[in-house]
């Protein structure tokens, strides 16, 4: 699946996101902005669930590009240790069972499944047996 | 130094106003501060006027005479309205001026505000991605400060309750009737964790204020309502601010962030000499109910976590120790950008003279009425305004 964007994840399988790591204080950001003020850097594939919502309303389009038909999703602010909280959607998971600290791990998701060529989008899920 | 007064205000009402422009309810608010104050137009010698969608300001000047004032116009998001008037007050404090005006108008379309990445330097992807929605950042601070200090979703409610119930009395509001905190907990989710009743609405409105120095104000023998402090600032390193991809992480996550709302409260109470205990009535930023939770903490009026507290102790209604929201704020007001920090300054100087009629605060802190008011307002990305004033 491609990338909804270039610069965003790591070429390996499975992918890693790519933040940027700035030049003059070291600090992490995502994505990795354009210029020479960062330098990439794959990020964490694991990390803990910072903040979260639930959009339950379809953006308005332009810009929003998912599909026409809309279902609910989360949004999801999960910080990588060390590095970054990254906002991305949260999937795998009911909206009532989401609990901020749960341990999540990165799946990139398509946009929209539906689409003739499907992009991908950062997208977490609840790590398979652990707890918050 | 002399303080500088507000002694006209006026404002269109707030909400649906079909046919009418944003700058013609903009005309509206000046034509009535004016009258207010009792002086004409050809006097005023400045001007600075905020507008976010509705056009530039200056060009009312087409209606209210072609005097050759100097009319300054402000986009600074949330906080136009606090930045015209911090401007406006540097105006006269210079000594520049002696009589001037703050107008603030706005009119938008229905719906959730429609932003673009490239207008906030974000990439397309961003937008494609379903990421350029306020609301979603609203929700998710205050999902995190729930979590972190044990607010529950009544707590959201009664600040929403307490706004329709307030706007009851206000003539300039727009949704005007009460709604049972029940009916406000089982209303569709927006985004959790807010139902439909806890965000405001996108709304038009206008709102102009008079101000003149100490000197000027005697002599047209208005009382004295003083601008003690204005400030307007933005945001400090690791703040989460709306549409913000990514976010600092920091060694203590324990507490909340910084916030240019800590920032300017902290300045204003310096510059006013007075602290949170002294003030009398507070209009704080609440285009969300969680919104008037964490800004009651960020602006000082109490700890974080007490907001639980306060709410069902009643604290923060028109009776209670601090009122908060008297006119029902953002959420039963609406969010015209432009006009929404001099709405909460207009709400403010009604109080402080008494008018607030059905909505007055008693003011039993000190007897006879009110003698301190606070405003607050904060915006995208990350800028805060705000006032404090003083009879």
């Amino acid at each position: 699946m491609r990338a909804i964007a270039e610069g965003l994840f790591t070429d390996e399988t499975p992918p890693r996101l790519l933040g940027g790591r700035e030049r003059a204080t070291g600090r992490v950001v995502f994505p990795c902005p354009a210029g020479d003020s960062c330098d990439p850097v794959p990020l964490a594939r694991e990390g803990r669930l910072w903040s979260y919502t639930v959009q339950r309303y379809r953006p308005k389009t332009p810009p929003y590009a998912g599909p026409e038909a809309f279902a609910p999703w989360i949004v999801a602010y999960v910080e990588l240790p060390g590095e970054v909280i990254v906002e991305a959607r949260l999937v795998g998971v009911d909206f009532g069972a989401v609990r901020i600290g749960m341990p999540v791990r990165l799946v990139p998701l398509a946009l929209d499944p539906e689409a003739a060529e499907p992009l991908a989008i950062p997208a977490f899920a609840p790590m398979e047996g652990t707890r918050a | 130094m002399s303080d500088v007064c507000i002694v006209g205000i006026g404002i269109h009402p707030f909400g649906r106003t079909d046919g009418l422009s944003g700058l013609d309810q903009g005309v509206f608010a000046v034509r009535q501060a004016l009258a207010d104050a009792g002086v004409d137009w050809p006097q005023i010698q400045f001007a600075y006027g905020s507008s976010d969608a509705a056009g530039n300001p200056d060009t009312m000047v087409d209606r209210l005479g072609l005097t050759g004032v100097q009319f300054i116009n402000v986009r600074n998001g949330c906080a136009a309205g606090g930045s015209a008037l911090f401007s406006a007050q540097m105006a006269i404090k210079s000594g520049e001026f002696e009589l001037g005006l703050a107008v603030g108008f706005d009119k938008h379309p229905r719906g959730a505000f429609n932003a673009l990445p490239s207008e906030y330097n974000l990439p397309d992807w961003y937008g494609e991605a379903g990421y350029m929605v306020t609301t979603q950042f609203f929700a998710a601070k205050i999902m995190r400060y729930m979590h972190m200090f044990g607010i529950s979703n009544e707590t959201l409610a009664r600040v929403a309750e307490k706004a329709f119930r307030n706007a009851t009395h206000a003539p300039h509001a727009w949704r005007r009737q009460p709604v049972p905190i029940e009916e406000i907990l089982a209303a569709p989710l927006v985004s959790d964790p807010y139902t439909k009743y806890m965000f405001c609405s996108p709304a038009e409105g206008g709102v102009a204020l008079v101000l003149a120095s100490e000197k000027k104000a005697r002599e047209l023998g208005k009382p004295l309502v003083r601008l003690k402090a204005a400030t307007m600032r933005t945001r400090p390193p690791h703040s989460f601010e709306v549409f913000a991809p990514s976010v600092d992480v920091v060694a203590d996550d324990s507490m909340p962030r910084g916030t240019a709302t800590r920032i300017a409260s902290a300045d204003a109470f310096r510059l006013a000499g007075i602290g949170p205990g002294d003030i009398d009535v507070a209009q704080l930023q609440d285009t969300e109910a969680g919104a008037e939770i964490m800004h009651m903490a960020e602006n000082g009026f109490c700890a974080d976590g007490d907001q639980e507290r306060w709410l069902s102790e009643g604290r923060t209604e028109i009776g209670g120790a601090l009122p908060v929201n008297t006119d029902g704020g953002c959420l039963a007001c609406g969010e015209p950008i432009g006009a929404s920090g001099l709405r909460q300054v207009y709400e403010n100087v009604v109080q402080l003279r008494g008018d607030g009629g059905g909505r007055q605060v008693p003011g039993h802190k000190r007897g006879s009425g009110p003698k301190t008011a606070y405003s607050h307002v904060y915006g995208a990305p990350g800028v805060s305004a705000v006032t404090i004033l003083e009879r």
